[in-house]
């Protein structure tokens, strides 16, 4: 792009004052993320005079923005803070790029005003504000999309974990009461958490209990399988219990190979055979 | 940062344990959870010796790949220009049932990753290409 | 050359992983285990592994090596302190660790070793 072409930089220099007042004036009144209050015009003014100053610097050489070269690595790294910020302060993505956006109005009224007996110039002016506000724009709703995303998945984690919980029962024994359908990645997730607690808690048995699990592939048992492979070999036990008659079936058909595992109809009698090999027993005492 | 290759010397045993921990910190930086971690590890340890022992010593690559925006992963790829193995299918299935060093150790690393690949003549050298995603 | 260090508390000698070990170091430590169970007629052996970050096929067979030797020389040998991590990938290496016992800590080794320590032979004075 010839360089004499666009006034761009000079407009910003020039005029940073005029346009940021302009800019945020409108951010404040009209659309934007200003509305409602949420947030503080000291906290806005402070973005819009961040990015404005970040925009100057960077439009030197050139408008062409790209997602990786150096000159726009400051304003990439603002951005990403601002739409994270946005994000998990609840704001759609439309009223992220409207920061950007807004800033179209107060640079081309700006650049008319300048250069309005320079068609050439400010034609040319005009459309390299085009390219560059709008691709920053946009760049901020990829953002916006990313950072919604990893919220998302950092709560879909936590749900899991809250949703199958490591029970002791006793001294040394573990129980895992699985519930619901369990999809390959759940059951990864589950599985780890288990051998995790076994180290922390010093146990040496784990009772999986699956009595609430309606159905079982072949991906879910060899992760049950694998699971207790794991457990064995770092010195503790499985014990899976609540095998309905249909998931035995099941694991028959599949072909899978329960031997090494020991498997019990109820977590009672699961229970009981871990307190049995923990050399414990359950003995009623007298009175009461 | 951006699409960089990186390259490692693969020639003694300290070699490899600097491997293992470069190959540990870049999975940390991809995001990788403790588990998927440790599994690239492994089979990196796996791939390093077998280039210092077998393969006279050589070089690691290590670089992040994107197969879309949000899916990232590791690529590492050990070359080495030693003997070379004559038959590879022999050497991965022996490996697994005599212990032979270089089978285990290749069919480990196969194991573990995600994609495995294989390129040896003998009198060519050998090199290894192993990606886990994220 | 650094040396993997090793302890002895009454018949049982403890070993401590604390380092990521380059091959050298684990034939070392073979060795060193190897001669130390000899020279205190040691009946027992603890290798505290929870420092490792992982476990490969050597340093799976280095284990598997100490275990077969430690039996030869009439001493048990119990692995301990295996992180999940670690187990998972070896599962899914296919190793199964043969011929070793493991326990989830110190403690609960040398539960499993108290068979073994508690035994005295014949004609071995007190």
């Amino acid at each position: 792009m010839n360089r004499l072409a666009s006034r761009l930089p000079a407009i910003f220099e020039q005029h940073q004052k005029e346009i940021l007042a302009e800019w945020l004036s409108s951010q404040l009144s009209g659309g934007g993320t200003a509305r409602a209050g949420r947030i503080q015009e000291s906290q806005l003014r402070e973005e819009s005079q961040r990015f404005l100053a970040l925009l100057t610097q960077a439009i030197q050489h050139g408008v062409e923005f790209d997602t990786r070269s150096g000159q726009w690595a400051d304003i990439r790294e603002f951005l990403s803070e601002l739409s994270r910020i946005r994000a998990t302060q609840g704001f759609s993505p439309s009223q992220v790029a409207t920061f950007v956006f807004s800033l179209k109005q107060p640079v081309f009224q700006r650049a008319t005003d300048s250069l309005q007996s320079q068609s050439t110039l400010l034609s040319a002016t005009l459309w390299e504000a085009t390219i560059v506000l709008d691709a920053l724009g946009l760049y901020t709703t990829e953002l916006y999309q990313q950072a919604r995303e990893s919220v998302i998945a950092r709560q879909q984690e936590e749900l899991i974990e809250l949703s199958t919980p490591v029970v002791q029962l006793w001294d040394g024994i573990l129980a895992l009461p699985l519930i619901g359908t369990l999809d390959s990645e759940r059951t990864q997730v589950v599985m780890e958490n288990l051998l995790e607690r076994l180290v922390a808690t010093g146990s040496s048995i784990a009772v999986i209990d699956i009595t609430g699990v309606p159905t079982v592939d072949t991906l879910v048992a060899q992760h049950l399988l694998k699971t207790v492979a794991a457990a064995q070999l770092m010195g503790a036990d499985c014990i899976i219990s609540g095998i309905r008659p249909q998931i035995a079936q099941t694991i028959v058909h599949l072909g899978i190979d329960l031997s090494t595992v020991a498997t019990k109809a109820s977590l009672s009698d699961a229970f009981a055979l871990a307190l049995k090999r923990r050399g414990l027993t359950v003995a009623r005492t007298n009175g009461g | 940062m951006g699409n960089e290759v990186e390259i490692y010397p693969v020639r003694s045993g300290e070699d490899v344990v600097k491997a293992r921990q470069i190959v540990r910190s870049r999975a940390m930086d991809a995001g990788f959870s403790l588990v998927e971690q440790t599994k690239i590890v492994t089979a990196a340890s796996e791939l390093a010796r077998n280039t210092v022992i077998y393969g006279g010593g050589g070089e690691m690559r290590i670089e992040r790949v994107y197969q879309s925006p949000r899916r990232t992963g590791l690529r590492l790829v050990f070359e080495d220009k030693g003997p070379g193995i004559p038959d590879i299918d022999l050497a991965l299935r022996d490996g697994y049932t005599t212990g032979n060093g270089l089978g285990l150790g290749l069919n480990g690393a196969r194991k573990l990753s995600h994609e495995f690949d294989i390129q040896s003549k003998p009198g060519a050298g050998t090199r290894v290409t192993i990606t886990r995603w994220k | 050359m650094d040396r993997v260090p090793i302890l002895r508390l009454g018949d049982c000698l403890l070993v401590s992983i604390q380092v990521d070990m380059h091959d050298q170091l684990a034939l070392t430590l073979q060795d060193d285990l190897t001669q130390r169970i000899v020279a205190t007629r040691a009946r027992a052996v603890l290798i505290d592994i929870s420092a490792l970050e992982m476990v490969d096929s050597f340093m799976g067979r280095m284990l598997g090596n100490i275990a077969a030797m430690s039996r030869i020389l009439d001493a048990q040998t119990v692995v301990v302190g295996m992180r999940p991590a670690v187990a998972i990938t070896l599962v899914e290496l296919g190793l199964s660790l043969p011929g070793i016992r493991t326990a989830l800590n110190v403690d609960a080794g040398l539960e499993l070793l108290r068979p073994a320590l508690d035994r005295t032979e014949p004609g071995n004075g007190e």
